[in-house]
């Protein structure tokens, strides 16, 4: 492995404040991961899970500690610039998809091309080429609410891949998802990561969570478990 | 993001909601079609009066005796009573060589008769001369005789209005008429003007100034109408006529001169502010529109929590975000404001078909107003939704809180 992680967190805290209780739904979290590693990270409900995605993914922000990413201190980043380095490194898969409905499929996935301004006549092949690459080519031009579900999670899929992004953030991936396409999905996202690509899945599902390399269990804010 | 995305996405954004996209482009096209419409007929009003002026003459100057104060401040003085003015007055005037028209006015009522019919009439007596400054066209016959004008000829000019209601369809040409006591030979009938600000010269009769001066055993003027022999020459023949009535007035300063184009300037300033006023209350329901697009917006922007959060994952930055849902709004209220502009143009055309008499139509400024206007309603109405839309926290955004 290489000796400089891609993520380092260092004692990370996250509070919410509801009502006069605070919530600690990261709690001295320290963690360093890896470039092509494969984790998944499991726990109840309310554990911090999705928070810590969230942190990890550079959409929230500390109250305490420290966040590098590939060497660089980001902790305070103003979020002009955290939202470049999330365009550039992070790609996102929701367990709601969160495809946008009045687009097609084709839209959807090209968005993040839009938005760093690339020509459109590029934006159409690599676009084809991402749809081809998961079966969906026939499948373009439909609007999500024309998809399965399945197929709604391998557009954004598409989607989270298609800048090349070094790192893949899935929370509950399959959890809007019958067995047969969590398989697939997961597959998917476990080919992503042979090819290179750092996978993070939290999950609910044990039989899922077992196949990543490295497991790490949380509760109530903490990191309790951590091997592999 | 290049400026032709933002676009497209706005307008995506904007066919995904067809009711409310609908409903702003309603409310915007109304307030600009009502910019266009009000600020159309003031304009309309205000050629109208404008051309009525015109229609008394150009280069005119009308000279009426006493002096009217109209500077304000101190009040006239005592015992100076003003002298009548006269023919001789008038005469003086074509001295001046930047005068061209002298036209001594003297103006009474009487009955005007041709056998059994009869009427009341409004009798003008002047010279030749009125033609020429009032612009007034012969429909038949010949002008008042260019004799001395201090000698009385029994020969009038009827108006079109008269003329029908003496003599129907019978020629009216060498015809004697009785003017209250007189007979007056009709030599020529005026071609109808029509009603131009004050005098409705068709129903008037014009006789030499020295007959009426009989008529009426009036020895003084009502007024003098005197025309400059250029507009560029107006200033001066102010001067002369002031000059020329002082010396014969024994240095007396005893008579009022009225420009007839600072009468213009003075009601083209007040009709051009009513259309002013006009555009500004119509520009209220512009405002008005703008509210509605401020608040479809913030209900689009609390909808579409999750897509802000998801643009945000997908590293957009918040000017972005702002941007998007500045087009947006922009968007609607351009478009909503070219459909008003069509509408607007259209309701002008509709009423000019329906009122011939009256053009109205609209002043240059308000329409570049109206456009402008829109365009920062968009702006500034939706600057408000398009900064929370922004402002939004991304996690919460996408778990739609
Ligand atoms: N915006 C917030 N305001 C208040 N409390 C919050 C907020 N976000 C998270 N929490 C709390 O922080 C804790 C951790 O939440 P998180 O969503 O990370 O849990 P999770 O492990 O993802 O749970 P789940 O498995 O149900 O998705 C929970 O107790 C939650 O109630
Ligand atoms: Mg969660």
């Amino acid at each position: 492995m290489n000796d400089e992680p891609l993520i380092a967190l260092r004692d990370v805290c996250r509070q919410f404040q509801v009502g006069d209780e605070t919530v600690h739904a990261l709690d001295h979290v320290s963690l360093d991961i890896h470039a092509g590693d494969y984790i998944s990270v499991m726990g109840p409900s309310g554990s911090g899970k999705s928070t810590l995605l969230n942190m990890l993914g550079l959409l929230d922000q500390t109250n305490a500690g420290s966040y590098c990413f590939a060497g660089r201190e980001l902790t305070t980043l103003p979020e002009e610039q955290r939202a470049q380095v999330r365009r550039d490194n992070i790609g996102f898969i929701f367990q709601s998809f969160h495809l946008i409905p009045r687009l097609t499929a084709a839209e959807n996935v090209e968005l993040p091309l839009v938005l760093t301004g690339m020509p459109a006549s590029e934006r159409k092949i690599k676009v084809r080429q991402a749809l081809t690459g998961l079966g969906l080519a026939d499948r373009a031009d439909h609007r999500p609410a024309q998809l399965s579900g399945g197929q709604q999670q391998r557009v954004a899929i598409a989607r989270a891949t298609i800048m090349h992004a070094p790192l893949l953030l899935a929370d509950e991936p399959t959890g809007n998802l019958d067995s047969h396409s969590s398989t697939e999905v997961i597959r998917i996202l476990e080919d992503l990561n042979t090819q290179g690509i750092t996978l993070v899945v939290v999950t609910h599902d044990t039989e899922i969570g077992k196949r990543a390399r490295r497991r790490i269990r949380m509760v109530d804010g903490r990191v309790v478990g951590d091997d592999g | 993001m290049k400026p032709q995305d933002t676009l497209h996405f706005s307008y995506q954004a904007l066919r995904a909601y067809p009711g409310r996209t609908a409903l702003i482009l309603l409310a915007m096209c109304i307030g600009v079609a009502a910019i266009i419409l009000l600020t159309s007929l003031g304009e309309g009003a205000r050629l109208y009066v404008i051309g009525q002026f015109q229609g008394l003459g150009s280069n005119l100057l009308i000279v009426l005796p006493g002096r009217s104060e109209t500077t304000g401040g101190a009040p006239p003085m005592l015992g100076t009573t003003p002298r009548d003015l006269t023919l001789d007055d008038a005469l003086a005037l074509q001295r001046s060589p930047a005068i061209k028209d002298v036209a001594p006015i003297i103006l009474g009522a009487a009955p005007v008769a041709y056998e059994s019919r009869e009427r009341e009439v409004t009798i003008m007596g002047s010279t030749p001369a009125l033609l020429s400054a009032r612009q007034l066209d012969l429909a038949l016959g010949q002008s008042l005789p260019d004799t001395n004008p201090r000698v009385a000829t029994a020969v009038c000019l009827l108006g079109e209005t008269v003329w029908k209601e003496l003599f129907g369809n019978r020629p009216a040409l060498g015809a004697w008429v009785r003017i209250g006591e007189s007979r007056f030979r009709v030599i020529g009938v005026l071609a109808g003007k029509g009603q131009s600000l004050g005098s409705d010269m068709s129903d008037m009769v014009v006789i030499p100034v020295a007959s009426a001066r009989n008529l009426f055993n009036a020895p003084s003027l009502f007024r003098i109408i005197v025309t400059a022999s250029s507009q560029g020459q107006l200033p001066q023949a102010e001067q002369d006529i002031e000059q020329i009535i002082r010396q014969r007035h024994d240095g007396e300063n005893d008579i009022t001169i009225i420009a007839q184009d600072s009468l213009i300037g003075t009601f083209d300033n007040i009709l051009g502010a009513l259309t002013w006023a006009l555009g500004g209350i119509a520009a209220i329901s512009l405002i008005v529109a703008g509210i509605l697009i401020m608040n479809v917006m913030l209900v689009a922007v609390s909808q579409r929590k999750a897509e802000i959060g998801l643009l945000k994952a997908l590293g957009a930055p918040t000017s972005q975000v702002l941007r998007l849902f500045l087009t947006e709004a922009t968007l609607l209220a351009s478009a909503g404001g070219a459909l008003g502009l069509v509408l607007g143009l259209s309701g002008v055309l509709v009423l000019n078909q329906a009122v011939p008499d009256f053009s109205a139509q609209p002043p240059l400024w308000a329409l570049i107003a109206s456009v402008l206007i829109t365009f920062f309603t968009g702006l500034l109405f939706g600057s408000i939704p398009a900064r929370q839309a922004a402002r939004l926290d991304p996690v919460a955004a996408l778990s739609g809180r």
